[in-house]
């Protein structure tokens, strides 16, 4: 069971990894630098304003529990909830931590699946943008063997 | 010209699930050759998905997605029948749509 304190630093951390990647959307011409730079993830959780991010049990992550080949580790994500602009798949401990984002519309289900690579075992994470703006999220932990970000 | 995707669409209720296989190398540029440079990063940036002409999806993807990538989505209303078309672009500006009827 969680309680409070452990809730509130792990959407710190995915406040962060939302910065990352350069809340709530980021352009095609920056798409590397801007999404991918694990150096201003600080400076711009803060700019993202991402204060109303919590967890959620509408939101779902699925993956398995232990990954034995790190590149090719499946993962999904998907929501019943409605007004989901995007859902995101995200590996904390990866060296850029997002893997896919997914523009959600009315003519598609919020529920995608694909496959990731993971350097390390790390918590996966699922997170829905609503069109509110508000970040919804999910983690789960997946143990990987053999990485998949090596040679 | 990269290989053709693999793209398999059923019918189920009233929503189609899209399977689709790409083949793409997703280089991503962590690692070092022989010679200990950096590989330059190589992925897909960005995938869209068109239900008979019309929109309905799109995702933009990182270089963490794994190498011959794989994507499940459920396009709502899609009949047997319907044609299912899905495009990706990578950051070379490569880019290939190919095309399966919905079963």
């Amino acid at each position: 069971m969680q309680n409070r304190r452990e809730t509130l630093k792990q959407s710190a951390v995915v406040a962060g990894l939302l910065a990352t990647a350069g809340f709530p959307q980021f352009a095609h011409a920056a798409f590397n630098k801007a999404a991918f730079d694990a150096k201003s993830v600080q400076d711009s959780a803060k700019a993202a304003g991402a204060t109303s991010i919590a967890e959620s049990k509408d939101v779902t992550i699925t993956g398995p529990d232990i990954a034995e080949n790190g590149a090719v580790v499946p993962l999904g994500a998907s929501t019943a909830l409605a007004g989901v602009k995007h859902l995101m798949i995200m590996v904390e401990k990866n060296p850029s931590s997002l893997v896919a984002m997914f523009h959600v519309t009315d003519a598609v289900e919020a529920n995608f699946s694909t496959r990731a690579k993971m350097g390390q075992s790390s918590d996966v994470y699922a997170v829905a943008i609503m069109n509110d703006g508000k970040a919804l999220w999910a983690k789960k932990e997946v143990k990987v063997t053999l990485g998949g970000c090596g040679g | 010209m990269a290989d053709p995707m693999r793209i398999r669409a059923q019918s189920s209720g009233d929503k189609a699930t899209v399977r689709v296989l790409m083949s793409h190398e997703m280089e991503s540029g962590q690692r070092k050759d022989a010679s200990g440079k950096t590989v330059p990063a190589w992925f897909i940036q960005e995938v869209t998905a068109k239900h008979n002409g019309k929109d309905v999806f799109s995702a933009e993807w990182g270089p963490a997605v794994s190498k011959n990538p794989f994507l499940q989505f459920a396009v709502k209303g899609a009949k047997a029948g319907d044609k299912i078309a899905v495009t990706w672009k990578d950051n070379k500006g490569d880019t290939r749509t190919d095309e399966a009827t919905v079963s």
